[in-house]
């Protein structure tokens, strides 16, 4: 997030879960911290985030049980709510194509800095939506949606993540307003360079299961990607097989995580980048072996770090449980603030909320009995 | 006529029997939608869909085509089917 208007002494951590929204505000010291929830006790909230251009647009991703997908915004912390009048939603049938219906908005991204009010949305099933004013009405954005090639990319809602397949990983390069990324479960990473108009895979070097194509880029399935805040030519990768870096202009993704120990494997979902620092990155291994329990490698959660760039990594799972825990961290469910010793903070599949004050070497548990956490975000209020 | 709203809607329309108007289901989700913006695509998809687990009775039957008429002085029963945790 950008450092402009901001109070670094107000952190709030937006927690969105399957059966509501938290907000904790910490003090200048992130040593305790004020819950205010639920907001929208029973939605399922897939992102919560608050809008780092003005400090004070927050948008929640937001579905009801059966009920039709929508998104929120308050301008006010959550004291009040807005629905938008025109939430995500694909259009009808184009192009010879069965029409599609939005299940839920997934991913919500700011955009550009000089292009206030404008917001990215991804869905599923796979879908690329735009706002420019602040999330009250969205559109669908570039010809992705109902493209014929991107179509067969997408795959069909019973290829993808057991909830649907997602859009998501929504990224604008702060240099470049024009220059976008985003992925897909399943179907690749994307590249713009004309804001959107036309999109390019950028899969080259990353791994699929073994047995299938990887010229395919269905068969692709990046679980997060992040651009470094402090080298917007640097992405990194977390991937259904294994992790990534990638320095542009070059276009070949390199698997940094074979370092990582063979019994924990580099498999997993969230992947967080220090905000000042090209070379340090966090992710939550998970055991992707034989049927995929997704759940902390033997029951022993941690986080691993990298300082340099990926070359090695360290273990850091201090105060985190020693055993018998069994659960794993979303995609979107692992983050850090801007501190000057970083703050990284996760949210469980069991509805717990850690936090590191000192970049992952010591955790603490802030939360507990929370529902499912599906993200965690940091924010600054202006 | 009057219609009743599943309490999962009640958040739009603050009370669960309301009066709206309409020669057609159609119509008077049109109505609905005047009145209490946003309240159609929680029940309708983009692509004119009644979504999955909501259900439309009218005059003791389930109703599926949005093009059913309806009398002035019918109900209209909007129910939603609850199920998972």
């Amino acid at each position: 997030m950008s450092a402009q208007n901001t109070k670094p002494d107000h952190l709030v951590l937006l927690v969105a879960t399957r059966k509501g929204a938290w907000l904790y505000h910490g003090d200048a010291a992130r040593q305790s911290w004020r819950v205010d929830g639920p907001h929208f006790l029973g939605h399922i909230i897939n992102h919560l985030v608050l809008d780092p251009r003005d400090g004070r647009t927050l948008l929640a991703a937001a579905k009801t049980g059966h009920l039709g997908p929508t998104i929120f915004r308050s301008t006010d912390l959550g004291q009040s709510w807005q629905e938008a009048a025109k939430p995500p939603a694909f259009g009808p049938a184009a192009n010879g194509l069965a029409a599609r219906s939005v299940d839920h908005t997934f991913w919500l991204a700011p955009g550009h800095a000089a292009e206030p009010g404008v917001w990215y949305a991804g869905t599923s099933p796979q879908g690329l939506f735009r706002s420019t004013d602040g999330g009250m009405n969205w559109a669908p954005f570039s010809c992705i949606n109902d493209d014929p090639q991107y179509r067969q990319w997408f795959g069909t809602v019973q290829d993808g993540t057991p909830d649907g397949p997602k859009l998501h990983s929504i990224i604008v390069d702060p240099h470049d307003a024009q220059h976008l990324y985003f992925a897909m479960s399943g179907g690749g990473v994307h590249e713009s360079r004309d804001g959107g108009q036309s999109f390019v895979p950028l899969v080259d070097g990353m791994d699929v299961v073994e047995g299938f194509d990887p010229t395919d880029i269905s068969f692709h399935d990046p679980h997060c990607v992040r651009l470094c805040p402090s080298n917007p030519d640097r992405l990194y990768q977390q991937n259904h097989c294994g992790i990534y870096r990638l320095d542009r202009p070059g276009s070949i993704w390199v698997r940094i995580g074979r370092n990582l120990p063979t019994e924990v494997g580099d498999i997993g979902f969230p992947l967080v980048l220090h905000p000042r620092d090209d070379r340090t990155a966090w992710v939550f291994p998970m055991d992707g072996t034989e049927v995929w329990p997704r759940t902390s490698p033997g029951g022993r959660p941690a986080v691993y770090a990298t300082r340099d760039g990926g070359s090695s990594w360290q273990r850091h799972d201090a105060g985190l449980p020693a055993s018998q825990a069994w659960w794993t961290v979303k995609r979107q469910a692992m983050t850090a603030d801007r501190q000057d010793s970083v703050g990284l903070y996760f949210g469980t599949t069991s509805g717990e909320l850690w936090h590191s004050l000192d970049e992952g070497r010591q955790w603490s548990c802030l939360a507990r009995h929370l529902p499912e956490i599906y993200a965690v975000e940091t924010a600054y209020p202006g | 006529m009057r219609v009743l709203i599943p309490s999962a809607l009640h958040s739009y329309t603050g009370r669960p029997w309301v009066d709206a108007t309409g020669a057609t289901v159609t119509a008077l989700f049109d109505d609905l939608e005047r009145q209490f913006p946003g309240i159609r695509f929680r029940m309708v998809d983009e692509q004119g869909q009644v979504r999955r687990h909501i259900r439309l009775f009218y005059q003791h039957a389930m109703l599926f085509d949005l093009a059913t008429p309806l009398a002035a002085d019918g109900e209209l029963l909007i129910v939603q089917a609850l199920s998972g945790g």
